[in-house]
């Protein structure tokens, strides 16, 4: 998996620029998000490829030619934090299997959000291995709904992207 | 300073120096229009919007500064796509100012409304929306500096109508709207330079292809020193001839698909290509697996995204091809490059004496290759020669010599048919003194043909010589190598006659038969007031030869078809 991160300017249709582009040239991203920054005016994406060395190194340098990308780099995940937040809706009837679910939210450090008297609506936040592994798990009791954010990553240290 | 934001966008284009606006008006562009009425740049009236995108990208390939069209909304944008397209894929500098619905009515399926932004942003550099008339000036400034910076291309700013008509106190100086944008010194990177002098000196074959970029850059003079200081001859692909004049001694003309002999067998002999302002296409390398198996690369390019895009390099040099090859040329200069005669050299004389059996004309009817030289030969060097897509244009480009940069105009990237007249009137537009003709195709010339309209109205006497085969000749010719010649759908047929459709024009049509009726309308066209339109039969049959089939490595040759 590659972490790429780009600073633009918040304009209408900066979204769609990149898009557009990532469509065109073929290339394909598992996640895409999209937020503000502590920078007014200027908006961070995030988005997750996979593919190697090469296809990340055109992707980057085509996407830094779209002029409202301010700065585009590549978050190597051992130099870099990153998260995931998934909110899963899993079906829980049943007393018993219900207390397995709520032992496994504590293990993996989830939260319950929401609850009726046949479900529970979960908050997870980490790593996307994390989450697939608890997803794993939630399988066998029925998922019923499930959301995902896609990555949002900084690197280490006191450095920021923009420099 | 109080204006409406129609005349906020004439005087925009005035302080960018434009002398010329190719377009056609429509509902969404009526403000934009009563400001230009009274203002003096020259509007082109053409026939079709495609065609006036066409326009103003020959005349910013012949000028070296950004074209300007406009067409209207909905309709009159969409038919700007095919010319910006073309502009894209050969990164020439056009500006498209397009008309959009009342900002109000965007989003609600107005009369007229296209998401034009939305529907170029894949074929332009750049391509935005004006919010409010207070934003003009930075809009118009942003978008020249866009299109004619770094890797050159097309930009398109769409005006609504009550953004045209809204009255505003504007500020000045104008300033760039976009911040990310970084506009390149070109400058090479030392150390880049060092190790790519490094291959040349140990090279014992070197050999330059030089693309667009060279042109774009106006480096054809450190293009001619840099090969006579390195003794390398010089192959072109489409979009670089005229880099180096083709009739110099270094000079190996066009290379690849259709290459000549001699260009295509001295990427397979080289052990160095430097690569200048090119990409490295497919139909410049033909299958890249086997394309200059034997050869280091170094690859100089304005733009990063294309080193390593297609092929794997050994010295990649992001600049400026000028300032590149200047560079390297002083480093040279200093070192007292060796070379004069060389074994490499003499090789490739050989090889064009040996290939030049090749291109002798057999057979009955005219022949293109010989109807190029005639041209060639009765036309002043400084000509600008234009071309439609297809055999037409590639007979144009084997054995058509270019001699200065700028002079051969033809859609590379794209390959849109229809691009060669008004192409051509762009170029008249642009530079009027210097006699311009469009070679064209039976098939392609009819996609724009309404537009001799356009050059009889504004007297521009543009030469049309139609190789009329009575065919979609090049896809004929793949139907007849690689389709058992099952000809689907590529016979035309003796329709129209281009005289009397020319004459109906108010231009001049002229009916060739022979090498010296040709000649002759050549000569006498030099001196023509209007339009002038050429029909030369040729077979039918006729192939641009050599080919190398598509997929092949560059040594797969046809000669014969
Ligand atoms: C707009 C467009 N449509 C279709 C094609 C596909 N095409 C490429 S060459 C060609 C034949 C062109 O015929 P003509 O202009 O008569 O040229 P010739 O090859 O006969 O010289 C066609 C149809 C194209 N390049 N552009
Ligand atoms: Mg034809």
């Amino acid at each position: 998996m590659h972490i790429i991160a780009a600073l633009v300017e918040d304009r209408p249709g900066v979204m769609f620029k990149v898009t557009s582009l990532i469509r065109r040239r073929g290339f394909n991203i598992d996640t895409i998000t999209v937020g503000s920054t502590e920078k007014e005016g200027v908006s961070r994406i995030t988005m997750t490829v996979r593919g190697d060395e090469s296809v990340v190194e055109q992707l980057v340098k085509q996407l830094s030619k779209i002029p409202d990308i301010m700065k585009i780099s590549e978050l190597k995940p051992s130099d870099s934090v990153y998260r995931e937040l998934a909110m899963i809706k899993v079906s829980a009837p049943d007393p018993a299997k219900r207390s397995d679910i709520l032992n496994y939210i504590t293990i993996f450090r989830g939260r319950v959000i929401d609850a009726s008297k046949d479900s529970l609506t979960i908050e997870m936040v980490g790593s996307p291995k994390k989450i697939n592994a608890f997803l794993d798990l939630m399988k066998g009791f029925g998922i019923v709904e499930l959301a995902r954010t896609g990555i949002v990553a900084l690197s280490r240290g006191s450095k920021s992207t923009s420099e | 300073m109080k204006l409406s934001g129609a005349k906020a966008i004439v005087e925009a284009l005035k302080r960018e120096k434009v002398e010329v606006i190719f377009g056609i008006p429509g509902g969404s562009t009526i403000p934009f229009y009563d400001a230009l009425y009274e203002s003096d740049i020259r509007h082109v009236l053409a026939r079709h919007e495609q065609c006036a995108a066409h326009m103003a990208d020959g005349y910013a390939r012949v000028k070296g500064v950004p074209g300007v069209c406009t067409a209207t909304s909905g309709p009159g944008a969409t038919n700007l796509v095919t010319g910006i397209a073309v502009a894209y894929m050969d990164s020439s500098p056009i500006i498209a100012i397009t008309g959009q619905v009342p900002r109000s009515m965007i989003g609600k399926d107005a009369f007229q409304e296209a998401d034009i932004v939305g529907i170029t942003t894949p074929i332009t550099k750049y391509a935005f929306q004006v919010t409010s008339a207070s934003q003009i000036p930075d809009a118009i400034r942003t978008a020249f500096l866009l299109a004619s910076t770094n890797r050159k291309g097309p930009v398109l700013v769409d005006v609504p109508k009550d953004v045209q008509l809204e009255e505003v106190d504007l500020d000045y100086p104008e300033k760039m709207m976009i911040k990310g944008y970084v506009v390149r010194s070109g400058d090479p990177h030392p150390y880049s330079i060092k190790k790519a002098l490094g291959l040349i000196m140990s090279s014992e074959r070197p050999l330059i292809i030089a693309g667009g970029g060279v042109i774009a850059s106006n480096a054809s003079e450190e293009l001619i020193k840099f090969a006579e200081l390195i003794m390398a001859p010089v192959a072109t692909t489409l979009m670089g001839k005229g880099s180096i004049p083709e009739n110099h001694l270094l000079s190996l003309g066009m290379v690849g698909m259709h290459g000549r002999g001699e260009a295509n067998k001295a990427v397979e002999e080289t052990d160095l290509i430097i690569a200048v302002g090119m990409r490295f296409g497919d139909r410049t390398t033909g299958k890249l697996d086997e394309f200059a198996r034997n050869s280091k690369i170094i690859h100089i390019d304005i733009d990063p995204a294309e080193i390593g895009k297609n092929i794997r390099v050994d010295v990649p040099i992001v600049a400026d091809a000028k300032k590149a090859l200047s560079v390297l040329n002083s480093k040279l200069i200093e070192v007292g490059s060796k070379r004069t005669e060389s074994e490499w050299i003499k090789r490739i004389n050989s090889l064009k004496e040996l290939f030049a059996s090749n291109y002798a004309e057999k057979g009955d009817g005219l022949k293109p290759s010989r109807l190029m030289k005639i041209l060639r030969d009765c036309i002043p060097a400084k000509s600008i020669i234009t071309t439609g897509v297809g055999q037409n244009q590639m007979w144009a480009a084997l054995h058509f010599k270019a001699l200065e940069p700028r002079t051969f105009i033809t859609s590379g990237g794209l390959g849109a048919m229809g691009f060669g007249l008004p192409a051509a009137i762009g170029a008249k537009v642009a530079s009027p003194d210097r006699p311009v003709f469009n070679i064209d195709g039976d098939g392609s010339f009819l996609m724009t043909e309404q537009d001799l309209a356009t050059a009889v109205s504004e007297g521009l006497p543009v030469v049309s010589i139609i190789l009329k085969n009575r065919v979609l000749g090049m896809v004929r010719q793949w139907q007849c190598l690689f389709c058992n010649r099952r000809y689907a759908h590529t016979d035309l047929g003796n329709v129209p006659d281009f005289v009397k459709l020319t004459e109906a024009y108010g231009a001049e049509g002229v009916k060739i038969e022979s090498y010296e009726s040709f000649e002759s309308a050549v000569k006498k066209s030099l001196k023509a007031e209007m339009p002038v339109v050429m029909e030369v039969p040729i077979s039918p049959d006729e192939k641009v030869l050599p080919m190398v089939p598509p997929g092949k490595g560059l040594k797969e040759v046809i000669w014969y078809g």
